[in-house]
């Protein structure tokens, strides 16, 4: 089979691509080894609702445009959302069909699946920023008798069993679970390494607003300071609910959760943690409040005070007694919330550079025809939500569309 | 925050040289691989010396400009001479020594002159742990409390943040939070 264009992997990424070739009459075809919004089908607990609220799902010619622009949706919706924006331009998705192997022909690429092969010119691989749990090394050392589970593969708090839990990890993905985990009436310890705090509301608008509105969302990669720590920066401490509320270490030992240091190793029967959680903790109080300082500054230059209310800086973040040990036997279960990597497994090695990864300058890639889609940062600071697919499939096919007329050329 | 790439302020630290390193230790990751080394001699007693001289790094071996020797021994309430401070103190002052020169190197890089920065360190122990007495006390410390009087030209918001960043960026303070293998050879 022959195409121009192979985009793989059918989430807001692809489709946003797929949209974007449409829109330039160029011939393409969208794999997924599932089908449409499968990570969204497949990969997110029950309860999950988005944390960036529903004015931010914005796709090419695709809004949210019910009743609740400042609510969050549910998972469920979130599929119909992303379903809908394929729909809406009739998107040539060919679902459950799986790549295998993408490697470089002169010219071009062979993408292999488990239905047959395409050749094409360029391949634009939007196959998820977490596709793979990133474990730290001590995942390695738990005792086999304690049951361990992903955030990939958590659902609702009926997997798991009455006993005390270990979360490990306190972004968005750790607090959230270890908060539904309490509220079911668990006992559980978040082990809490580097993580972002920002509260829910501020000056009476969403966090995401102003984020949005002071211009940070829109960062470029190629503006910024130091592009290999903010593509690392793991994801904000953020819960969408109906309540609008905050959820950060604080609310999580109100409800009972007790906090403990970074998990760091098996030392015979003690599971033992880090003793730098209150730099860590003090860390992100501070960088919470430049951010809020940046806000107040942003409102008194531009004069926004309508509407807007006074300033308030979230209670600093107490710890209690924290252990550095704690008997790994206490725990049932532990679920990993330590963040996520993309892989590449299908890509041919001669593709990845020495350390087995792809180089790319925001998102185009040493090898010509090769392009990235969705990952941290790829192009901006929101390239990896929803509202980041349009702008960087808007950069890149433009490059795309260059690369396909100079080859028309040769 | 104050960054800047050419720092205007001087503390007294190279922060190009140091920048100079990092980008070069990046280029030629081997050369960051160091090893740092102690020996001690027994005196008498509770009383020994520790010497320090040569360490690794770069890909060569290096000397210092001399060598170093601290003695320590046991206060005289424990029937000892009291020589030198006890090990425990030696780690608060290996500790203190770390995030202070990781302050003014943290401070320099964001343009904030430091006029003085006094630590002051106290650790609790409950000797219960090493006399084996209690074996639910441990040997450690039951935690460390580092207090910084700073006296800069900067907010406290972003005194803040250089203590905040030298604590993360600081061996010792690693060293001393988090586990570490161990292993004791007899040759
Ligand atoms: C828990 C969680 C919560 C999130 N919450 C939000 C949020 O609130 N707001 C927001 O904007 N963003 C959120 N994100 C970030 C981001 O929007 C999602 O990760 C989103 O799924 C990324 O979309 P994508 O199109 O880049 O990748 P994906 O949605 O992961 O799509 C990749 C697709 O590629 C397919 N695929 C992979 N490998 C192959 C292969 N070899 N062959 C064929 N197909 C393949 C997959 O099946 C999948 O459908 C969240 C992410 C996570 C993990």
């Amino acid at each position: 089979m022959r195409t121009p264009v192979v985009v793989i992997g059918a989430g807001q990424a692809g489709l946003a691509m797929s949209r974007h070739l449409t829109a330039r009459a160029i011939d393409h075809v969208v794999l997924e080894r599932g089908e449409v919004a499968n990570s969204w089908r497949t990969e997110r607990w029950d309860s999950l609702r988005l944390l960036t609220p529903n004015w931010m799902s914005r796709l090419p010619g695709h809004h949210y445009s019910g009743p609740d622009p400042d609510g969050f949706m549910t998972k469920d919706e979130t599929v119909g959302f992303i379903e809908g924006f394929g729909r809406s331009f009739d998107a040539p998705v060919r679902s459950h069909v799986r790549v295998e192997r993408v490697s470089a022909r002169s010219p071009g690429f062979d993408v292999v699946t488990d239905r047959g092969t395409w050749s094409c010119d360029v391949v634009v691989a939007a196959t998820g920023a977490s596709s793979e749990p990133k474990l730290p090394p001590v995942a390695a050392e738990i005792p086999s008798r304690v049951r361990q589970l992903t955030a990939l593969r958590y659902k609702n708090p009926g997997q798991i069993g009455q006993g005390e839990v270990l979360v490990v990890g306190a972004s968005a993905s750790g607090t959230q679970i270890a908060d539904e985990l309490r509220r079911n009436g668990r006992s559980v310890t978040i082990a809490v390494g580097d993580h972002v705090r920002l509260p829910r509301m501020y000056r009476g608008r969403d966090i995401y607003w102003w984020l949005d509105t002071v211009g940070r969302l829109d960062e470029r990669y190629d503006e910024i300071d130091d592009l290999n720590r903010a593509r690392r920066l793991p994801s904000l401490q953020l819960v969408g609910t109906p309540e609008h509320r905050s959820l950060d270490l604080n609310s999580l030992a109100a409800s009972g959760v007790r906090t403990v240091g970074k998990l760091m190793r098996i030392a015979g029967a003690k599971a033992q943690f880090s003793g730098a959680l209150a730099n860590l903790v003090a860390n992100a109080d501070l960088k919470q409040n430049r951010l809020l300082n940046l806000i107040d500054e942003f409102v008194l230059e531009r004069g926004l005070g309508a509407g807007i209310s006074e300033p308030t800086r979230p209670a600093p973040t107490i710890l209690g007694e924290i252990p550095t040990e704690i008997d790994i036997a206490r725990f049932e279960t532990i679920i990993w919330a330590t963040g996520h990597r993309p892989s590449f497994s299908w890509l041919d090695p001669s593709l990845l550079d020495h350390r087995g990864r792809i180089s790319h300058d925001g998102g185009v890639c040493a090898t010509p025809g090769l392009y990235l889609l969705g990952l941290p940062f790829l192009r901006r600071r929101k390239s990896s939500l929803i509202d980041g697919a349009d702008g960087d499939a808007a950069d890149l096919v433009g490059h795309l569309h260059a690369h396909l007329d100079q080859r028309c050329r040769v | 925050m104050t960054t800047t790439d050419i720092s205007p302020v001087d503390n007294g630290v190279n922060v190009e040289a140091l920048l100079g390193a990092r980008q070069h230790l990046t280029d030629a990751p081997e050369a960051a691989q160091f090893k740092w080394r102690a020996s001690c001699e027994w005196i008498n007693g509770t009383h020994n010396r520790s010497s320090i001289s040569g360490f690794a790094g770069l890909g060569e071996e290096h000397t210092h400009r001399q060598t170093y020797t601290i003695d320590s021994d046991h206060p005289e309430i424990f029937a000892s001479e009291d020589n030198g401070p006890t090990p425990p103190e030696m780690v608060l002052a290996a500790l203190a020594s770390c995030l202070t020169g990781g302050i003014a190197t943290v401070a320099t890089h964001r343009g904030v002159k430091l006029n003085s920065v006094t630590a002051t360190l106290e650790a609790g122990m409950d000797l219960q742990g090493i006399l084996g007495i209690d074996s639910d006390v441990r040997n450690g410390f039951d935690g460390i409390k580092v207090t910084y009087d700073i006296d800069a030209d900067a907010s406290k918001a972003d005194i803040e943040a250089i203590v905040a960043q030298s604590q993360k960026r600081s061996a010792v303070f690693d060293v001393v939070a988090n586990p570490t293998t161990i292993q004791v050879e007899v040759v």
